[in-house]
């Protein structure tokens, strides 16, 4: 016996009587859920993803999208995802591939920790009446200063320092590649990192042609599979990344299918059109700390030592430990890809299941450098589930000296985590390289968008910083003492150094 | 032609490129490093396609690394990975190298006249005009041309050694060739390879190839051209195709 139909995932109704036939949820809809047929618009559930396009450009209000309308009988153990994996993997024999982030309801540390505020004894800042210093800069800092004095008054400094990054707020777009999503939205996404003072990645695809006016706030990502990597990509960057591993699929590799390497992404990865590119699991020149450093001296030496190179760890157990490598290896910066971390494309088994939040790996690797002595040593940025300002102030008060936004970065261009980026169909012209559903971005539109998002989380985060009693970002960095947690374990408090509300 | 001496001896390979750097930017065509003693990143990112540079000596690991147009040739055996990631040029070894040899290399040819460590031309790619060439004249150890995408990869076997003797070869390929002189045991093949003899078309597109490695040594190119050749390449150039199923 066959399995059959499962319930519907999504039940879409318009009502007619607000519908004015006027046909642009068929023009809107890329999962092929409308159509028309004689003078109604006809309906097929089983193709929504919930995306809300038409939703969002339907005149009349007129339709509904219900999550869920078929109910399984109800049990603990036995969901309805686990469930539907079981039919899914019964009639294919295959893994399980999904888009965007973790989609199990793990516990958020961020959540349970809260932030603190000046009463009476230490008076709050306001921000408007006076700076707040949000500039931050990303890489090696000296263990120690020499200085020698000058005749007159001047001093000069003997210590040769390591180039920086110079970031306006401690925010940064994280590495989302050409090809994983469409050109208008790195284009929208390059403009407002450059107007803000910022930085972005451009993800493991090489750097198009058109964001070369851009280059000086791209950090360039050097992976596995060495897409788009040359000495001109290396030198144009303002900075390099290594990517050793990713939060959503921690231990594997990438691969973006053929089919949506058209001629364009071909060009920027340098790879045939329509060929699947594969990035192995490992770098195979690195198999190890040495060899890591290796690469990053390499990196190094074929730009003549004027970038900071990164190196990217996805968050898993012993992340403390190997951090502590990376800062030996010669790196600037290391950053932590926790596992809400989101992806174009990755098993489910990998997305849901494995790595660590963001909160603990930072908060461990924080103070593992610092037990060392080499905190000084890198810069950590985190990466992987930020999805708002309390969360950026929160993880530097963990350790962080600044964050990667992915996410939210795209549903600030109009993304509704609908989670089928790996379709490549993608109704808002982000996650496909279809060039009718790109060009419904308006790079210009898009980057005010992005701009005001992080511009307003920039805002938010000076007034939380004021209210603590703090105007400089460096002093809120590791500040654990501006954060209680609530009603968490004392396991988890002891890994965060944070003591519990009321304490 | 411009020319230019540098004695490696005891100078740290940043300084060295340096100078090597600045000698091109002054116009030299013709540079010699003498008493090169392990120096890593020789020739890293280094541009200029009219450039030779003569290596006397063992360079480190990552020789031509990124390196975009000049030709390295060495007089002696060279470390791990020389032309990794490289996009355009040459690197002539005159003794062996080890592992990793033209890892991830995207253009430009290495020659190593005697034999190279595990996981030569491991994920070499190919695009447009640009493909790599790894030429072997001895053996190659095991995961020969693993992961790869494009390019070419010719192991000749000389000097009495089998070509390759070891498990691996081409797991995980899923584009370009890798031609060995001779046959090849089914065993030494990876997953998801296929070998069968070459075809003439594909004899006559490796003979230049090779005439340009045996030139490039002194060696008599007549046996190699007269031999018989094993093609390996993959089976599928989609291994993930069925593999996944949506969510
Ligand atoms: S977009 Fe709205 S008003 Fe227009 S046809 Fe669709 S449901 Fe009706
Ligand atoms: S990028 Fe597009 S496909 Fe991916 S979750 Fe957002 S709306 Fe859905």
């Amino acid at each position: 016996m066959s399995i059959g139909s499962t319930p519907l995932r999504f039940r879409v109704t318009i009502d007619p009587d607000r519908c004015m036939n006027c046909g642009r949820c068929i023009e809107n809809c890329s999962y092929g859920v409308y159509r028309k047929e004689g003078d109604s618009i006809r309906i097929n559930s089983r193709n929504c993803v919930a995306c809300h396009r038409c939703l969002a450009f339907c005149p009349r209000d007129a339709i509904e999208i219900e999550e869920k309308p078929g109910d399984y009988r109800s049990h603990p153990v036995w969901t309805r995802e686990i469930r539907e994996a079981v039919f899914n993997q019964a009639k294919t024999g295959r893994i399980i591939s999904g888009g965007m982030g973790n989609a199990l309801p793990w516990p958020i540390i961020f959540d349970r920790l809260v932030l603190d505020a000046c009463q009476v004894t230490n008076p709050s800042i306001d921000p408007l009446r006076e700076p707040m210093e949000l500039r931050t800069y990303i890489g090696k800092k000296p263990s120690s200063l020499s200085i020698r004095e000058r005749p007159g008054k001047d001093v000069e400094l003997l210590t040769k320092l390591t180039p920086n990054l110079q970031i306006e707020t401690p925010i940064m777009i994280g590495h989302m590649s050409y090809g994983a999503i469409s050109l208008p939205a790195q284009q929208a996404m390059a403009r407002a990192v450059h107007r803000i003072g910022t930085f972005m990645g451009t993800g493991e695809g090489g750097l198009h042609q058109s964001l070369y006016p851009y280059q000086k706030n791209m950090i360039v990502q050097v992976a596995s599979g060495r897409f788009g990597v040359d000495i001109d990509y290396l030198e144009r960057g303002a900075a390099i990344e290594i990517k050793i591993g990713q939060g959503a699929k921690p231990g594997i590799g990438g691969h973006l299918p053929g089919e949506k390497v058209c001629a364009d992404v071909a060009c920027t990865r340098m790879i045939p059109e329509g060929s699947d590119a594969i990035s192995p699991a490992p770098h195979h020149d690195i198999y190890s700390i040495e060899d890591l450093k290796q690469l990053v001296h390499g990196l190094k030496e074929a730009t003549e030592w004027k970038k900071p190179v990164f190196v990217k760890i996805a968050a898993v157990h012993n992340t403390a430990a190997i951090a502590a490598g990376i800062a030996r290896s010669g790196a600037d910066a290391v950053v932590i890809d926790g596992f809400r971390g989101g992806t174009g494309s990755a098993p489910v088994v990998f997305r849901d299941h494995v790595g660590i939040p963001i909160e603990a790996a930072v908060a461990s690797v924080d103070a593992k450098l610092r037990s060392q002595g080499i905190r000084n040593e890198v810069s950590i940025i985190a990466s992987g589930g930020i999805r708002q300002s309390a969360d950026v102030a929160k993880i530097i008060c963990l350790g962080a000296d600044a964050v990667y936004i992915g996410t939210s970065a795209l549903v600030a261009m109009g993304c509704r985590v609908c989670g089928t980026c790996n379709r490549g169909m993608c109704a808002w012209g982000i996650a496909t390289q279809k060039p009718e559903l790109t060009k419904r971005l308006d790079p210009e539109t898009n980057a005010v968008q992005v701009e005001n998002l992080i511009h307003g989380w920039t805002l938010e985060l000076g007034e939380l910083m004021g209210a603590a009693g703090i105007n400089s970002i460096e002093s809120l960095r590791g500040n654990r003492d501006r954060l209680r947690g609530y009603m968490l374990d004392e396991g988890l408090l002891n890994v965060l150094d944070v003591k519990t509300v009321g304490a | 032609m411009k020319t230019l001496t540098i004695d490696a001896k005891d100078i740290h390979y940043t300084p060295l490129n340096q100078q090597i750097r600045a000698a091109i930017a002054d116009g030299a065509k013709e540079i010699t490093l003498n008493n090169v003693l392990g120096q890593r990143f020789i020739g890293d990112g280094l541009r200029g396609d009219d450039v030779t540079i003569t290596v006397n000596g063992v360079p480190g690991g990552d020789l031509g690394m990124f390196m975009s147009g000049p030709t390295l040739i060495v007089h002696g055996n060279a470390d791990h990975a020389p032309g990794n990631t490289m996009d355009k040029g040459r690197v002539i070894i005159h003794g062996s190298a080890g592992d990793a040899v033209a890892h991830s290399m995207r253009g430009g040819r290495v020659y190593v006249r005697d034999n190279i460590g595990y996981r030569g031309g491991i994920h070499m790619k190919k695009y447009l005009e640009k493909r790599p060439i790894l030429v072997v004249g001895g053996s190659a150890r095991a995961f020969l041309g693993e992961s790869m995408a494009g390019g070419l990869v010719i192991v000749l076997g000389l000097g009495g050694v089998p070509p390759i003797a070891e498990q691996g070869v081409g797991s995980g390929i899923h584009g370009g060739e890798i031609f060995v002189r001779g046959p090849v045991d089914n065993l030494c093949l990876g997953n998801g390879t296929k070998q069968a003899p070459v075809t003439e078309e594909e004899r006559a597109m490796i003979r230049p190839i090779i005439e340009d490695f045996a030139q490039s040594f002194g060696i008599d190119s007549t046996p190699l051209l007269a031999a018989e050749y094993t093609r390996i390449a993959a089976v599928s150039a989609r291994p993930f195709a069925n593999k996944y199923t949506l969510e």
